[in-house]
């Protein structure tokens, strides 16, 4: 699903040149769950942007789903961003003045659905979350948890093949971030390939597999772990 | 998309209501002074009679002061208007398929006591039977006169609509009679409405001022010896003891049109004022070298120069204050563009290409300029209406019609989307990931 190989990034000013990813190197395979964590500016972040097509880099070579995207022009980036990935941000990132049905529509707009796809897809990711009831209410309105879910189902609707989250659980409460690292995981089991870059060594464990990222290299990549891919509490919870 | 753009746009405004009045007023500001100045100078430097351009000549000829030019300025050009004489001597010519000579006149007017009118004083047209139909003026009821009301000198009468309205109340008043200082007319013809703007056919008498109020045949004037309601140049001094002596002296105050159809007319019609000139030259009079002129109105608005050059100026000025406030629209926007740079970098990163984005902001600068030329279409019609108060013979020229309304509309949606484009130019290069972990 993800193939980077050798990438590198180095990001220049006038005085000083700070190399964010140095022959980095890494393989997911589709319908895995991988989390990737290291220090503060290690480097993750850049990762990420580059696996999200939000920023090229210097050398190397990165194929996505089977397709060389190194030498992309920026609307092929975009094209493929809004048809392939989904993407949750540690702030949400949701439009404050759009209502949720308006926030879940921004990238199905992009992609040219009709308005009676888009209510569906809508409709749908939103039931998913739990916030179909609350589609016509603004961001500022739900809790933190809710908004990431809400964040969660904007990624959701164009039906990406592989997610991107951010530090999805920095800004939640410990309860909230357990029902949303719960969500993912079901998301994950319907056949989503899922990259988390998180600070969250407990969360990271329930990823399939942990990458440690230091100094803009992969250094350790953890074999999946034998536990169950959902836990019991998150079937309790109807999530 | 365009729907969708369009209810951003409007929720963008909302976001940033002081900001996004200040750039609507300043469109509208700029666009009402703008607006203003071009009604003006529109209705100025319009030409009413433009579909009979080619074959309407305005006839000058060149019998001033051997020593001194008619205009100092524009020594070139010959007097505007003709002596009575020589006006009566060109009437004499069968080359012009139409003609007219005519002057103003002021009569009183009385009417019927039991209509309840007072009498009350009227510039009159007296002109001979082509004024209506080589100018195409519109009747509302009955037609103007014929050669032998010309020739006989009849007493009868073609009321302006304004004129017909104030006596009969605007009923069919032909075949009814009013008093002209104190002889009876018989009303033959009633007008439309007909406001030429300018007043191309007789420009040295208030170019801007409305029509006559009356019409009558040319020769009751030399028969009633009505004073001429206009100006009269002279330039030499002259015994002027009558009413006679005035229509022999040569002061200029008579104007001239005939109807030439062709190249050849004009050309048969020059050589006969330039035959009738030098013939004149024999009788010592137009003593200044040969220079007889055929206008056609176009001409004959561009070298009386209706359009002052203040109004050039003036249009000129009102469109550098347009740009100046659209520079102030420039930094405005720029900070609200890039004040939303993170929702900006969040659209692209969920798919938007920066073809999309620019859109999306194209269209709210549109949406900018349609609402700044709403209030600037309201502010120009302050401006019109100040400028009425400030100056009554403006009144024909201070009206805003649906063409400026329309201009109004597209220079302000123009100027929106000019200001508009280097802030969506720029909000366009957002780098996405530069904004997401901020947002």
């Amino acid at each position: 699903m993800l193939h980077m190989q050798n990438i590198s990034k180095v990001f220049r000013t006038e005085l000083i040149e700070t190399h964010a990813l140095r022959d980095f190197n890494l393989h997911v395979k589709e319908g895995e769950f991988v989390a990737v964590t290291g220090p503060s500016g290690s480097g993750k972040t850049t990762f990420l942007n580059i696996a999200g097509l939000l920023e090229t880099f210097n050398s190397g070579t990165y194929q996505l789903d089977g397709q060389d995207v190194s030498r992309l022009s920026d609307d092929d980036r975009s094209r493929i961003r809004n048809q392939k990935i989904g993407f949750i941000f540690q702030s949400f990132n949701l439009i404050p003045d759009l209502d949720l049905f308006d926030n879940v529509d921004v990238p199905l707009r992009y992609r040219g659905f009709n308005a009676a796809e888009r209510k569906k897809r809508i409709t749908e990711s939103l039931e998913l979350v739990g916030l179909a009831s609350r589609m016509k209410h603004i961001p500022a309105q739900l809790s933190g948890g809710q908004q990431q879910r809400v964040a969660i189902a904007r990624a959701l609707a164009g039906t990406p093949r592989f997610l991107l989250a951010d530090e999805p659980t920095g800004n939640l409460d410990s309860l909230m971030a357990r029902q949303v690292v719960d969500l993912l995981e079901d998301i994950n089991r319907r056949g989503t390939t899922i990259v988390m870059v998180t600070h969250d060594p407990e969360l990271a464990r329930r990823a399939h597999r942990n990458v440690h990222v230091m100094d803009g290299q992969v250094t350790d990549l953890q074999p999946f772990a034998a536990k169950p891919l959902i836990r019991p509490e998150a079937v309790a919870a109807g999530v | 998309m365009f729907n969708y753009y369009v209810r951003l746009a409007l929720k963008s405004l909302r976001r940033t209501p002081v900001v996004a009045a200040l750039m609507i007023g300043a469109i509208a500001l700029g666009v009402g002074v703008c607006i203003t100045t071009l009604t003006v100078y529109r209705l100025m430097s319009g030409n009413p009679i433009e579909h009979r351009n080619d074959v309407l000549r305005a006839v000058t000829l060149d019998n001033w002061d051997p020593n001194q030019p008619w205009d100092d300025r524009r020594p070139e050009l010959p007097p505007y208007e003709l002596t009575y004489r020589d006006a009566m001597a060109l009437f004499e010519s069968d080359i012009p398929s139409r003609q007219v000579m005519m002057r103003k006149g002021p009569f009183v007017v009385e009417s019927d006591p039991a209509l309840g009118v007072k009498p009350f004083l009227v510039e009159a047209r007296l002109t001979t039977k082509d004024f209506f139909s080589i100018f195409d003026v519109p009747f509302e009821y009955g037609g103007g006169w014929d050669a032998a009301a010309d020739q006989g000198a009849q007493r009868v009468v073609v009321l302006s609509k304004e004129t017909n309205d104030k006596i009969f109340g605007g009923q069919d008043s032909v075949g009814k009679n009013v008093r002209l200082d104190g002889k009876d007319y018989n009303v033959i013809g009633v007008l439309a409405e007909w406001t030429p703007t300018p007043k191309f056919y007789d420009l040295n008498n208030g170019s801007f001022d409305g029509i006559e109020e009356a019409f009558v045949p040319f020769n009751i004037g030399q028969i009633d010896q009505v004073q001429p309601g206009g100006n009269v140049n002279c330039w030499r001094t002259q015994p002027l003891n009558s009413f006679q002596d005035f229509l022999e002296s040569d002061c200029v105050w008579i104007q001239y049109w005939v109807e030439l159809k062709g190249r050849d007319k004009v050309e048969a019609y020059q050589s006969f004022i330039d035959s009738y000139v030098q013939e004149q030259k024999k009788l010592g009079r137009f003593e200044r070298p040969l220079n007889n002129k055929l206008r056609t109105p176009e001409e004959w608005l561009e070298i009386n120069r209706v359009v002052a050059s203040d109004n050039s100026v003036l249009v000129g000025l009102s469109f550098m204050f347009l740009a100046v406030c659209l520079l102030n629209m420039i930094g405005l926007l720029l900070a609200k563009f890039l004040g939303s740079a993170p929702l900006v970098g969040l659209r692209r990163a969920l798919g938007a290409t920066r073809q999309t984005i620019f859109n999306q902001h194209l269209v709210e600068v549109g949406v900018i300029g349609i609402a700044g030329g709403v209030l600037g279409i309201g502010l120009a019609g302050l401006g019109l209406l100040g400028v009425r108060q400030l100056y009554e013979n403006y009144d024909t020229l201070t009206r805003l019609d649906v063409t400026m309304s329309l201009t109004a509309l597209v220079i302000a949606i123009a100027s929106g989307v000019l200001a508009g484009l280097y802030p969506t130019w720029r909000v366009c290069r957002v780098q996405p990931a530069a904004y997401l972990k901020t947002q």
